[in-house]
């Protein structure tokens, strides 16, 4: 495993960048360009658009991005041990028994504080 | 440095060689789409351009190219333009890690059909997997469109619930094989049929499955595009190639995906019962290559048959799926297995 073991990777970020932004490129050179301030205009189902879309939203999104972030930190951390367990043995699945039962218990408290309710 | 030049002409021709591979499975993915749907609704489908309708796939990609394209004055132009090539990217980027086949020896020199054998494999397609919500939050939030908005946060926050669901099912996989390599992952499947990770990981591969659909968008997660509610969602004001990459991203997301299940669960491009020659050629290669694109085209019309089979989902559905089903039984799956492991010595289980 060297540094130049990475080097498909950029190859591939070439090619896969390369088409889309040469897709974007020949899609602006080769369609019509016709201006109408109608046409230009926000979509809100034909009728004249009310307000600006930059407005408050549900703070439950919000909720969830933070769940999001503990909780997929801590699936992180089982990673290091997954990959060793077979060499840990018992020490290591004791030590992340402890682990996963105080991240169950994190669960269990939000989900009876009610955080995981989407109403 | 001579050898390095090598190196770099051999990744490049295979990654020249599967993108070609996969653009071409992408777009008649699409074809193959309304076809299957035709098919379920006892109807015809698309089948006037070309013989069965096989050059629907070329009209559409000019019209694709040909179309105006439109940038609402109230849009945050740059934003706008570059969000679907995120969507296009993150979904293409997985073609790095994924084993499209053994290696095989021409002229002399080992040629391995997979990008890059890096032994984080794993850690590669959960870091690309999750830039997916980038290019769908920021399309939706740049369109100023409220539809796109809410199409935007729906999806982001679907996306983020069932990622960890499906980190989950991956570490009871890791468990068992030890190794980030999607290569050695292949490698420990390989032999008798029941060496499929599939056997011994039932409850990791539903996991799996579902977060599957959930990150691709697919019908019943498909509550981002829900039409009757939210016009088209975060792509309601795209239209031309920009409308396209993310229909193509989506498409590319779902082929990936399904390749990414044959590898991890249904042994990738081996073959049951069937060793590695010794002096793998050519023709070994391109077999594999042919095994892996049909356990994946299979996967791919599963997709498309749950389309037509399921309902949507109500978003409190999805989201109590996610939090209180999936991610508490990965927490027990994980426990399980590592308890089975034990048990037997890691014996018996690779």
């Amino acid at each position: 495993m060297t540094p130049l073991d990475f080097i498909p990777v950029l190859i591939t970020f070439a090619i896969i960048g390369g088409f889309a932004y040469f897709a974007l490129a020949v899609t602006h050179i080769l369609g019509p360009k016709k201006y109408s301030p109608i046409k230009q205009d926000t979509y809100e189902c034909g009728v004249d658009y009310v307000g600006d879309s930059r407005q408050r939203f549900s703070v439950k999104f919000y909720l969830v991005a933070v769940l999001f972030v503990m909780f997929d930190l801590e699936v992180v951390f089982m990673y290091p041990w997954a990959v060793n367990f077979k060499e840990l043995g018992m020490g290591g699945f004791i030590a992340m028994t402890i682990f996963l039962v105080i991240l169950t218990a994190g669960l269990l408290y939000e989900w009876k504080k009610g955080a995981l309710e989407w109403e | 440095m001579n050898e390095i030049g090598a190196f770099i002409i051999e990744k490049s021709a295979v990654g020249v060689f599967v993108f070609i591979v996969l653009l071409t499975i992408v777009a008649y993915a699409t074809l193959g789409e309304r076809k299957i749907a035709g098919f379920f609704q006892d109807r015809h489908g698309p089948n006037r351009a070309g013989p069965w309708g096989l050059l629907q796939v070329v009209a559409d990609g000019v019209k694709f190219f040909m179309k105006e394209e439109f940038n609402p004055d109230r849009a945050n132009k740059v934003l706008f333009i570059i969000a679907p090539t995120f969507t296009f990217m993150a979904a293409g980027f997985l073609m790095a890690v994924i084993p499209f086949g053994d290696r095989m020896i021409i002229g002399g020199r080992e040629v391995l059909l997979q990008l890059a054998d890096i032994n984080i494999g794993i850690l590669y397609i959960l870091a690309i997997g999750s830039l997916g919500v980038y290019g769908i939050i920021t399309g939706g939030w740049a369109s100023n469109n409220k539809y796109s908005l809410m199409g935007g946060l729906r999806s982001s926050s679907q996306m983020i619930s069932y990622e960890i669901a499906m980190g989950l099912a991956i570490v009871a996989l890791i468990l068992d094989h030890g190794s980030f390599s999607l290569r050695d992952i292949v490698l420990n499947q390989t032999g008798p049929i029941w060496n499929w990770s599939v056997f011994t990981h039932p409850i990791g591969f539903l996991i799996f499955l579902v977060a599957t659909f959930a990150e691709a968008s697919r019908v019943p997660f498909d509550l981002p595009e829900a039409e009757n509610e939210i016009v088209a969602g975060y792509h309601t004001e795209y239209s031309a190639m920009k409308f396209g990459l993310f229909m193509f991203g989506e498409y590319v997301h779902m082929t990936l995906a399904s390749g990414l299940i044959a590898t991890l669960y249904f042994g990738g491009w081996s073959i049951p019962f069937v060793a590695t020659p010794a002096e793998p050629g050519i023709f070994w290669g391109l077999l594999t290559f042919g095994v892996f694109w049909a356990k994946t085209l299979f996967f791919m019309f599963v997709f498309m048959w749950v389309r037509w089979t399921l309902p949507r989902f109500r978003y409190d559905q999805l989201m109590n799926l996610g939090w209180k089903r999936l991610i508490p039984l990965g927490l027990l799956n994980i426990f399980v297995m590592a308890l089975i492991l034990l048990w037997t010595g890691g014996a018996g289980m690779d």
